[in-house]
């Protein structure tokens, strides 16, 4: 008898062992998962259009609120962040920015975990904190 | 040797020019740590207990050594496959400190930690112990023809070697290292979670052949891996690049070959 070893969604845990790499690939997951249930939610915001204008302010007043408010600035995060390693993704998945194939040297550095990468990967999350900076400005007025 | 027996100039040995060469003296570091090894019989167990053994250790011992000094000096009955000691045959991949790494490749004192924790890799059936079955990985990589396909043969009558220049050993030699260790499908976040995914290795492999310019199954294989478990099951996480000891660079293999899907090379 054998044991199936599957990591299931452990494997998702503790992102850091593997590299900036793996703790996009789990951010991208998260704002993924997190933009699409503000879709959802969005949607059922919108629809309450049907029932009224006093259903659309009370529906808008609860943006209003502190919890509203961090609600909105964590979208916006999630948002800047998903665009911007999304278009890195895109880029990478397309076969480019590696350089070319060449014969492994010893430590074996991988030229697919390359400093261009890396470096899109952080400018994607501080985009992302600047954009969350500017969105709490704007709602908070400062 | 000239007349007299004198070495000719420049063939010396350090005494005779009178000078002695000083080597660095060895101490042995005497460190001692925890080394703690995954037990666990799927046709006995229930779950996986850990035993602890303290082994000591110096600079240059491995995990490997560590566990074969508990298999040899404490219990005998510890589970582990190895063969080369080298890093070449691909044996002894196991889970590190929670990372896949091959074990006779991984000096105890560059984990910098008191305690080691080994345990089989992740996403492989285990059979017992540290040993995982590689039938899965194995079954993949023949699906996707890890071989040259092509009408004609370099030992038919009449033909010769298929000549190659540098340049086009270049585009693939890197993949051709693979020494099917598995590390890449343990560290894989898909194969975690999708059981058909071809996975790093056999999609870096499918890599290796289509880039051999003496190779004429590209189509072939092209349309085994095009598939949702096949190419597009790959999320570029990187982390089959991060933990392969050979160099191989699977990820790339696989950003690279997606490449001849969408058109972009030929």
């Amino acid at each position: 008898m054998e044991k199936d070893r599957k990591e299931g969604i452990r494997g998702m845990a503790n992102p850091g062992r593997y590299g900036i790499e793996r703790v996009a690939y789990w951010l991208m997951r998260i704002t993924g998962l997190g933009l699409l249930f503000y879709f959802i939610g969005h949607i059922y915001e919108t629809s309450s259009l049907l029932d009224g204008k006093a259903a659309w302010n009370s529906m808008l007043e609860l943006t209003q609120t502190t919890e509203g408010h961090i609600f909105l600035t964590l979208v916006i995060g999630m948002c800047v962040f998903h665009t911007g390693n999304g278009i890195r993704l895109m880029i990478a998945q397309s076969g480019f920015g590696f350089g070319k194939p060449r014969r492994p040297d010893y430590p074996y550095t991988p030229s697919s975990l390359n400093m261009k990468n890396k470096l899109c990967i952080y400018v994607s999350i501080g985009l992302a904190a600047l954009a969350m900076m500017y969105g709490l400005g704007v709602m908070y007025d400062v | 040797m000239t007349k007299g027996g004198a070495l000719p100039k420049g063939f010396e040995s350090p005494s005779d020019l009178g000078s002695q060469e000083k080597y660095e003296e060895v101490k042995p570091s005497s460190k001692t740590m925890t080394l703690r090894i995954s037990k666990f019989n799927p046709d006995k167990d229930h779950a996986p207990t850990f035993l602890e053994f303290p082994v000591s250790y110096e600079k240059w011992t491995t995990v490997l050594d560590a566990i074969l000094e508990a298999k040899n000096y404490h219990d005998h009955s510890i589970g582990v496959r190895y063969s080369c000691r080298q890093a070449m045959c691909g044996s002894c991949g196991m889970n590190i400190n929670g990372k896949p790494r091959l074990a006779c490749f991984t000096k105890i004192s560059e984990l910098d930690s008191d305690v080691v924790t080994v345990e089989p890799m992740n996403n492989f059936p285990l059979i017992r112990d540290l040993v995982v079955g590689f039938e899965r990985m194995f079954s993949t990589h023949k699906r996707i023809k890890p071989y040259i396909i092509r009408e004609d043969s370099e030992i038919s009558s009449g033909t010769k070697e298929f000549l190659q220049t540098p340049e086009d050993v270049e585009k693939y030699i890197q993949f051709s290292s693979c020494i099917k260790c598995g590390l890449c499908n343990s560290a894989c976040p898909t194969m975690a979670a999708d059981s058909t995914f071809i996975g790093p290795q056999g999609l870096a492999q499918a890599y290796r052949y289509i880039a051999d310019n003496r190779d004429q199954g590209k189509d072939e294989r092209l349309k085994i891996i095009d598939e949702r478990h096949g190419i597009w099951g790959c999320h570029f996480a990187g982390s089959c690049s991060q933990v392969c000891p050979k160099g191989v660079d699977p990820a790339m293999g696989i950003q690279l070959l997606r490449g001849y899907l969408l058109g972009y090379r030929k």
